[in-house]
């Protein structure tokens, strides 16, 4: 299973979402399906992307929020899962991107090739619904579904350790912060 | 406990007065009266950490969705928070109210603490986060909402230091 092609099955569904990517490979091919106000990429801070999913939940109990994680990044901030947890706001569906590798800096393996359980430890974190899928309908449906049944969702989705040749969009990082910014507050008009 | 209940207090009345709705925290000893008056204050979202810094990114996501935040942490969760600051409120400019208990400091009986304290004003410098000790009650009122305005006006993180003789009552 490719990546881009979960992004793209998911794609439509989430123009009323407000999303948060992690960097690298993640963010550059959500960005080229085309970009949208609502696509905010963190494109350092590993691991901070659930954070930030985290306190826009909280804060916006009446918008929709998906972040697009990876298992690199979430082993850098476990701790995210206990206390995303703890929280359980339902308005947050958290999408793991497993390659099992540090594709950005050379495909190192990560933790996940070694035998690392993302969902087990999400599951055992508290989270109160993972599940991992390996194909892309499966992955598609596990993300309507988490979109209907409004409750926080961890989806490890297993997927090939590729990506595109480079990383760099002609969106600037603070550009892309302020658009965030300004089309939340749009929505309270 | 020893820890200031007035001082506390003081530091929470001008968070709310700054229209603060969000806290993050790791419990620290210098701060369970704050971290209990805004568990206790329905109007504040009270976000309790694994690793303090979960907070940056807990505090952009509050910045973009319209929220003013703060985050209270020991100086050693600032440590722990650094790459975060940089590689996420520095360069993305999200401005961050920090309250630092600062512990390892002139008074400091835990031995554990004291490499920390050496270090802090140092790294704050370096990093060029404007900061303030606050160490007077009678400065909380002011200095304060000031710091949470600087960091709002400049998109930056901006600390306040909360000292022993702020926080503790010998």
């Amino acid at each position: 299973m490719l990546r881009l092609d979960c992004l793209r099955a998911v794609y439509s569904d989430m123009g009323n979402c407000l999303v948060v990517t992690i960097m690298g490979a993640t963010a550059a091919e959500l960005h080229s399906l085309g970009h949208r106000p609502n696509f905010f990429y963190l494109q350092h801070a590993m691991g901070l992307a659930s954070s930030t999913g985290l306190g826009l939940a909280l804060c916006l109990s009446d918008q929709q929020i998906i972040v697009f994680d990876g298992d690199g990044s979430l082993l850098m901030n476990l701790g995210s899962l206990s206390t995303m947890a703890r929280y359980r706001p339902g308005n947050l569906v958290h999408i793991v991107f497993d390659n099992e590798s540090l594709l950005s800096v050379g495909g190192f393996p990560t933790a996940t090739n070694t035998g690392t359980d993302l969902e087990g430890i999400a599951r055992a974190a508290g989270i109160p619904t993972v599940l991992t899928v390996r194909t892309v309908e499966d992955f598609s449906s596990a993300v309507k579904n988490a979109l209907d049944r409004k409750q926080l969702t961890t989806i490890v989705a297993k997927v090939e350790p590729t990506g595109p040749a480079g990383y760099v969009t002609d969106l600037s990082l603070v550009e892309n912060r302020f658009q965030f910014r300004r089309y939340i507050q749009s929505l309270k008009r | 406990m020893p820890v200031s209940l007035a001082s506390s207090k003081a530091i929470f009345d001008a968070l709310k007065r700054c229209d603060v709705r969000l806290l993050s925290a790791l419990p620290e000893t210098w701060l369970v009266h704050l971290i209990r008056m805004a568990d206790d204050d329905p109007e504040t979202i009270l976000v309790r950490l694994a690793k303090e810094e979960e907070g940056v990114g807990i505090s952009a996501g509050a910045h973009f969705a319209g929220v003013k935040s703060a985050m209270l942490m020991q100086n050693h969760g600032f440590l722990a928070s650094i790459n975060g600051i940089v590689s996420f409120a520095h360069l993305y400019k999200i401005p961050l109210l920090m309250l630092i208990s600062y512990r390892g400091s002139f008074g400091e009986r835990d031995p554990w603490q004291t490499q920390g304290g050496n270090i802090t004003e140092a790294l704050l410098r370096v990093m060029g986060i404007p900061y303030s000790i606050l160490d007077t009650i009678e400065n909380v009122e002011k200095r304060i909402p000031q710091a949470q305005t600087l960091a709002e006006s400049s998109l930056q993180p901006v600390a306040l230091l909360l000292t022993r003789d702020l926080m503790w009552e010998e």
